[in-house]
């Protein structure tokens, strides 16, 4: 048996780092293990968007911008670790269609307080010189960040260690410990680890995480390709995407679907993203996906035609049906906690959720309510346990 | 080149590359009845070991500095008797940015070949071949180790240095030193020396005692012997010093290389202090450590693997060459870096097997002899493996990744505070690898650093450094071009 600590956090993404971090800085002793190494799933597949704009009205919003005011606030000092940017974002409206609903949008945000400006042609072709002619107007998002996720998610992990927290690489959990109903901890490989608190941060895998300790927790892979082009100067300022973006968020067609995002790098490369399709954990290389970046990448900032794409990768975006995170305690199997399903919102919504949950775990009320996320949500009946139980020998 | 390129093209065997491996594999298969295409990335065939002058300007080339070249054009008049009955279809000066497996077969996306870095502007599009067999020949290109200095110009591979002399009938300097290990230094340097240049020393980290334990391996193939004889009295004409137990520890200069500094090694690479020696006036370092096998589009299809006596990523497969992938063979370097005779061997045991054909009663003596290479190949990477000490040669400031301008400083902390062991997150945390080359110099590099010092990288490492989704850059345009291919 390891060493018992109050927190043991499962998965080191993200979003599991950044519950460590702050878990070390409530006081709590803590653990995290993780299947490989840090950053080694969604994190690393990213795009490391913080974004206000294709929000809505609604408790994601709240979370954003709690997130938003840890990211400028608890996080600023390690700002540069990351490659944090508060670049701002533009959508691009090219068909009257569209503009007409980005507009709608904008005056919606603009009435529950997200910062926006409307941008015509002119003032867009300031900000964005290389976007497409056909662009009739957009908006600008000044709270829009960048961040480079795996640095977070690295640094993170590094900064709980410093804490006191203990990281342990290539542990995979086989079963939960119980103590009657009470989850009191985990079995893997490299033995038992015993904790107050099990808090399930496996992002695309949680479902299945979930499920071991008995549990229904209906998080679903959404795969996404991004492309990578050579290295150029800078063309592209901000991150641009276009008004169709906000559509497919929000979308649970299974079908593969594509709006462009494009954006610069520190290091000189351009991401076009992204692509959404639910096809399960299927890695295989789709042409039709890397077609559809291409000519959306294209039709947003045409001189992307005569560049070369010299890498591309995909991640699986976990979401849930309300297509809201799951984040907080698990009554059916106390002891189990759960901060997953942000879909392609974790990078952005991993600095309040870890801050919101280690409050919770501390015992203190959250400053911002977690029932909205609350894992038994969906009112499924726990599933038959096929974990493992045993009644706890610690 | 000017030739129409076809859009897409349907075949029996698809070939892709076109030096030993993949000019036997086209020629078996198309000998053996199958209509083939072959796709190289180079304007004419040969590869790079058969890498020639452009038959525009030297039409009968006489194959001085090769080896092996009657048997090229053995090859290459059976290739293009292949080509003139329409058996063959070549698709030069293409490189393949993606292999798919499909039900019919395989399908292959090929863009136009990017010669020197990054370009702007898209030439010809690329094309598309379907075939119900895929032979992958990609062969390898030269191992490099970072040592501080090494990003100067005037540093190249040793590997870099011939083909430039084949491919120009130049050099690219006037004095060299040449430095690394393994018996592909010699002809390196024989070759600068018979080009007019002048080698200042070749220097080995091994040393002839590591062959050894491995004498009866290399007996089995008698005409590395001669070889070896031929160098040596090449080198004895020019008054080559060959220095073992030796490396360069640092190329020396400012805007670029003017020297180096050197020192002898034990046997695991460490240093010995008070053995430190400069050499200057040095126009061009060149530098071996062996060869990196191609495994893109192997692994992209997903065949299984093993790591080889040289630690490089290579692919398993039968006596006839065949992948763990059904219908998929791999043939040259991707197998195991073993020369261009067992190349030879293996690609046109590939392809008469590709070809669907029955084994000719050629096949047994081959068998043997391919053995009789691969235990002479296992032999010389034994006997010159990379020193297990390299990592200390590394200053923290020592650049690793070029492209992305990353130091061996940056990646060992990435590896001790971030716990980055494996190369693919060492590449997410540092940017190891991300650059123009995607990791094809410094990969096995970075891999190593991860692992720690002494310590040799797992096959997931190696996987990692070496799957690369895209396994050519390719124009977005041309991929916004693509069309519906579903089967």
């Amino acid at each position: 048996m390891n060493a018992a600590s109050d927190v043991l956090v499962i998965g080191a993404g993200v979003i599991g780092a950044a519950t460590a971090y702050f878990a070390t800085q409530q006081g709590l002793t803590v653990t995290v293990l993780d299947k490989g190494l840090p950053a080694s799933g969604t994190s690393s597949a990213c795009e490391g968007n913080i974004l206000v704009s294709d929000k809505e009205l609604g408790p994601e919003l709240e979370l954003t911008r709690y997130s938003l005011d840890v990211w400028h606030g608890d996080l600023a000092e390690h700002k540069r670790l990351w490659e944090f940017e508060s670049k701002g974002g533009i959508i691009v409206a090219s068909r009257e269609s569209s503009l007409a609903s980005l507009n709608r949008v904008m005056a919606s945000q603009a009435g529950y307080g997200v910062r926006v400006d409307r941008l015509d042609p002119d003032d867009l072709r300031k900000a964005e010189p290389h976007i497409t002619p056909d662009a009739l107007g957009g908006a600008f998002y000044p709270e829009d960040c960048q961040v480079q996720p795996m640095l977070v998610a690295g640094h993170l992990v590094r900064l709980a260690t410093q804490a006191g927290a203990r990281f342990v690489a290539d542990t995979p959990v086989s079963g939960f410990l119980r103590s009657g109903d009470r989850v009191t901890g985990v079995r893997t490989p490299r033995g038992d680890f015993s904790a107050g608190a099990v808090v399930n941060c496996t992002g695309t895998w949680a479902g299945q995480l979930a499920a071991l300790a008995g549990v229904s927790v209906p998080v679903l892979p959404r795969r996404g390709f991004v492309m990578v082009t050579e290295p150029l100067p800078p063309m592209i300022h901000h991150k641009v995407y276009a008004a169709e973006y906000i559509d497919n968020v929000g979308s649970s067609d299974a079908g593969l679907q594509a709006s462009p995002v494009v954006e610069g790098t520190p290091s000189g490369t351009i991401l076009i993203g992204s692509t959404r399709e639910r096809v399960g954990f299927d890695r295989t290389v789709s042409t039709d996906a890397l077609r559809l970046l291409a000519g959306n990448g294209v039709s947003l900032f045409p001189f992307l035609e005569h560049v070369k794409a010299i890498r591309h990768y995909h991640g699986f975006r976990p979401y849930c049906p309300d297509h809201l995170p799951v984040i907080g305690h698990d009554e059916r199997a106390p002891g189990l906690w759960h901060a997953a399903g942000h879909e392609g919102a974790g990078i952005g919504l991993s600095a309040g959720t870890g801050k919101l949950l280690a409050q919770a775990l501390a015992g203190q009320s959250p400053d911002l309510a977690l029932a909205p996320f609350a894992p038994a949500r969906f009112g499924e009946q726990a599933l038959n346990s096929t974990t493992h139980r045993e009644e706890a020998t610690a | 080149m000017s030739a129409a390129l076809p859009g897409t093209v349907e075949a029996d065997v698809a070939v892709v590359g076109a030096g030993p491996a993949g000019l036997a594999a086209a020629v078996a298969s198309a000998e053996a009845g199958a209509a083939v295409v072959v796709v190289d990335a180079g304007p004419q065939p040969g590869g790079q070991f058969w890498r020639h002058r452009p038959e525009s300007v030297e039409p009968d080339p006489d194959g001085k500095g090769h080896h092996g070249w009657r048997t090229y054009r053995d090859l290459r008049a059976r290739f293009d008797a292949a080509r003139h009955s329409g058996r063959i279809t070549y698709v030069p000066g293409q490189q393949v940015w993606m292999a798919e497996k499909v039900h019919a077969g395989f399908v292959v996306r090929t863009t136009p070949t990017v010669t020197a870095g990054p370009t702007s502007g898209t030439a010809d599009g690329g094309s598309t071949v379907v075939a119900r067999r895929l032979v992958l020949c990609p062969g390898g290109y030269d191992r490099q180790l970072p040592v501080p200095g090494w990003d100067l110009p005037g540093v190249m591979a040793a590997g870099g240095i011939q083909a430039f002399i084949k491919g120009n009938g130049g050099l690219p300097g006037k004095r060299f030193v040449i430095a690394g290990t393994g018996p592909f230094l010699l002809p390196v340097a024989a070759g600068i020396a018979e080009a007019g240049g002048q080698v200042l020393a070749v220097l080995e980290s091994s040393s002839p005692k590591a062959w050894l334990p491995h004498l009866r391996a290399a007996a089995g193939v008698p005409e590395k012997a001669l070889e070896g004889v031929e160098y040596g009295a090449v080198f004895a004409r020019h008054r080559i010093p060959y220095r073992i137990r030796t490396i360069v520890t640092e190329v020396l200069g400012t805007d670029c290389a003017s020297g180096v500094r050197t020192a002898k090694v034990d046997a695991e690479g460490r240093v010995r202090p008070g053995t430190e020696r400069v050499y200057r006036d040095v126009d061009v370092v060149g530098f071996g450590w062996g060869f990196t096998p191609q495994m893109e589009l192997p692994l992209s299809l997903g065949v299984e693997t093993r790591m080889d006596a040289d630690g490089s990523l290579v692919g398993v497969v039968t006596e006839r060459q065949e992948s763990s992938i059904p219908g998929l063979f791999l043939a040259g370097e991707v197998t195991g870096v073993g020369g261009a005779t067992l190349a030879v061997l293996e690609g046109l045991t590939a392809g008469t097997a590709a070809a669907a054909a029955p084994a000719p009663a050629a096949v047994v003596p081959g068998l043997r002899a391919m053995a009789r290479h691969r235990r002479f190949a296992e032999a010389m990477h034994r006997a010159h493996p990379v020193p297990a000490a390299w990592q200390d040669w590394l200053a923290p400031q020592t650049t690793v990744c070029r492209c992305e301008e990353v130091t061996a400083g940056e990646i060992t902390a990435a590896r001790d505070d971030l716990g980055a062991h494996h190369a693919r997150t060492l590449k997410s945390f540092t940017r190891a690898g991300m650059g123009w080359c995607q990791g094809r110099v410094c990969g096995f590099a970075a891999a190593c650093l991860g692992a720690g010092p002494g310590a040799a990288p797992s096959i997931e490492s190696l996987s990692g450094a070496a799957k690369r989704p895209l396994a050519a850059p390719v124009g977005i345009g041309e991929l916004a071009a693509l069309k519906n291919t579903d089967d």
